[in-house]
């Protein structure tokens, strides 16, 4: 159960979003911007480092919930996902996507060692400025999803759950939720 | 020196924040409505929440920046400084010690805000509103605490510095409508 009322049977950031909308409306509309606006960084690409910081914090959730849309980005080659999930190291993607996913790793366990030796070889591999930026923030951005939605409890649906919400968030992206939606586990 | 190009005269998470304006702005609204909206917690109150989550993170720029801004609206410069020892001895209400130990467990991790955090914090007079804003503020300054170490921003020596940025987000956490100057006027 939740620490605080939030709506019921409403899972994750969602309940909590619908309880304090005045937050929740910037919360989501970070998300959409990071994740969604223009970037070096394809949709799927971002939402596989939102993937990966969310499973380094044991957030099930968004864990759950990114790795679906991440899924559905990718379309064929969605079994990537668990790959990187597994071991982003041999996971099939490329020099520079790993380099970005050890950045964010750093990001995750203690900023402070994203050493200029991390930075110089994910340039090697091919980043750029906007490339480094925006995984680093993504990164930072999800470490506080991650606290918000498990420091509050909130409801961690039945693995069912994820693949409707993946290719929603796949496909009309990060709009807050207007009235309670309860859980479909049929 | 930081890992992107950043203006030398925006040290801290200024420059980072004037580095990408489509993130920025949520970021600075959902600040603004959390440490200076109406709340029951004071604005000082909430910015001891953010230099206590700072200085776990040992984000030197963020600790600074928001110690000033706690002594500044709390009219004196001895509670952030205990807090930041050891807010259980610290004059603060046994509400914000309880609260401020629940931000002190969501800093290290979601998973770590046990329903007996939660429960010592609303014996003590906690609203729900004070435990979701406690933690969502918890996690803010995690991604902000991220960002400015992840990019290795500069962090200015000069207390002259963190006086003038403190008085200016004393007033709030908006952009200047016109921005920043270009170059240093000085």
């Amino acid at each position: 159960m939740a620490h605080i009322h939030v709506p019921e049977g409403v899972p994750g950031i969602r309940s909590l979003v619908m309880y304090r909308p005045d937050t929740g409306q910037h919360l989501y509309a970070l998300a959409q911007a990071l994740l969604r606006n223009e970037s070096p960084l394809s949709e799927a690409e971002r939402e596989l480092i939102a993937t990966f910081v969310s499973a380094l914090n044991d957030c099930n959730f968004c864990a759950g919930s990114h790795a679906a849309a991440a899924r559905f980005l990718f379309g064929q080659d969605k079994d990537l996902v668990d790959q990187v999930i597994a071991d982003y190291q041999t996971a099939p993607i490329s020099d520079k996507l790993k380099a970005l996913l050890t950045i964010a790793r750093h990001v995750q366990q203690d900023a402070r060692t994203v050493s200029d030796e991390l930075v110089a070889e994910a340039r090697r591999q091919g980043a750029t400025d906007r490339d480094i930026h925006d995984t680093v923030l993504i990164a930072a951005t999800f470490c506080m999803f991650n606290r918000y939605v498990d420091g509050l409890a909130t409801l961690t649906p039945d693995p069912s759950a994820y693949e409707a919400m993946g290719e929603r968030m796949g496909t009309v992206g990060y709009v807050m939720p207007s009235a309670p939606v309860p859980i479909d586990n049929s | 020196m930081p890992h992107i190009p950043l203006p030398d005269h925006l040290p801290g998470i200024t420059g980072l924040l004037e580095y990408r304006l489509d993130t920025a702005l949520p970021i600075r609204e959902l600040t603004q409505i959390l440490l200076r909206g109406e709340s029951t917690l004071t604005p000082g109150e909430r910015e001891l929440i953010a230099t206590l989550v700072s200085a776990r993170n040992q984000t030197r720029f963020c600790t600074a920046a928001h110690t000033k801004a706690a002594d500044l609206l709390l009219g004196e410069d001895e509670t952030a400084r205990l807090v930041k020892q050891d807010y259980e001895t610290a004059p603060v209400s046994e509400k914000m010690k309880a609260l401020l130990a629940i931000a002190a467990r969501a800093q290290n991790s979601g998973k770590e805000v046990t329903p007996e955090a939660v429960e010592r914090a609303k014996q003590a007079g906690a609203t729900d509103r004070e435990i979701h804003d406690t933690v969502l503020i918890t996690g803010l300054f995690c991604l902000y605490n991220k960002y400015v170490d992840g990019m290795a921003t500069v962090t200015p020596t000069d207390p002259a510095y963190y006086q003038q940025l403190g008085e200016r987000i004393m007033k709030g956490y908006r952009r200047p409508e016109k921005g920043f100057p270009v170059r240093p006027t000085t």
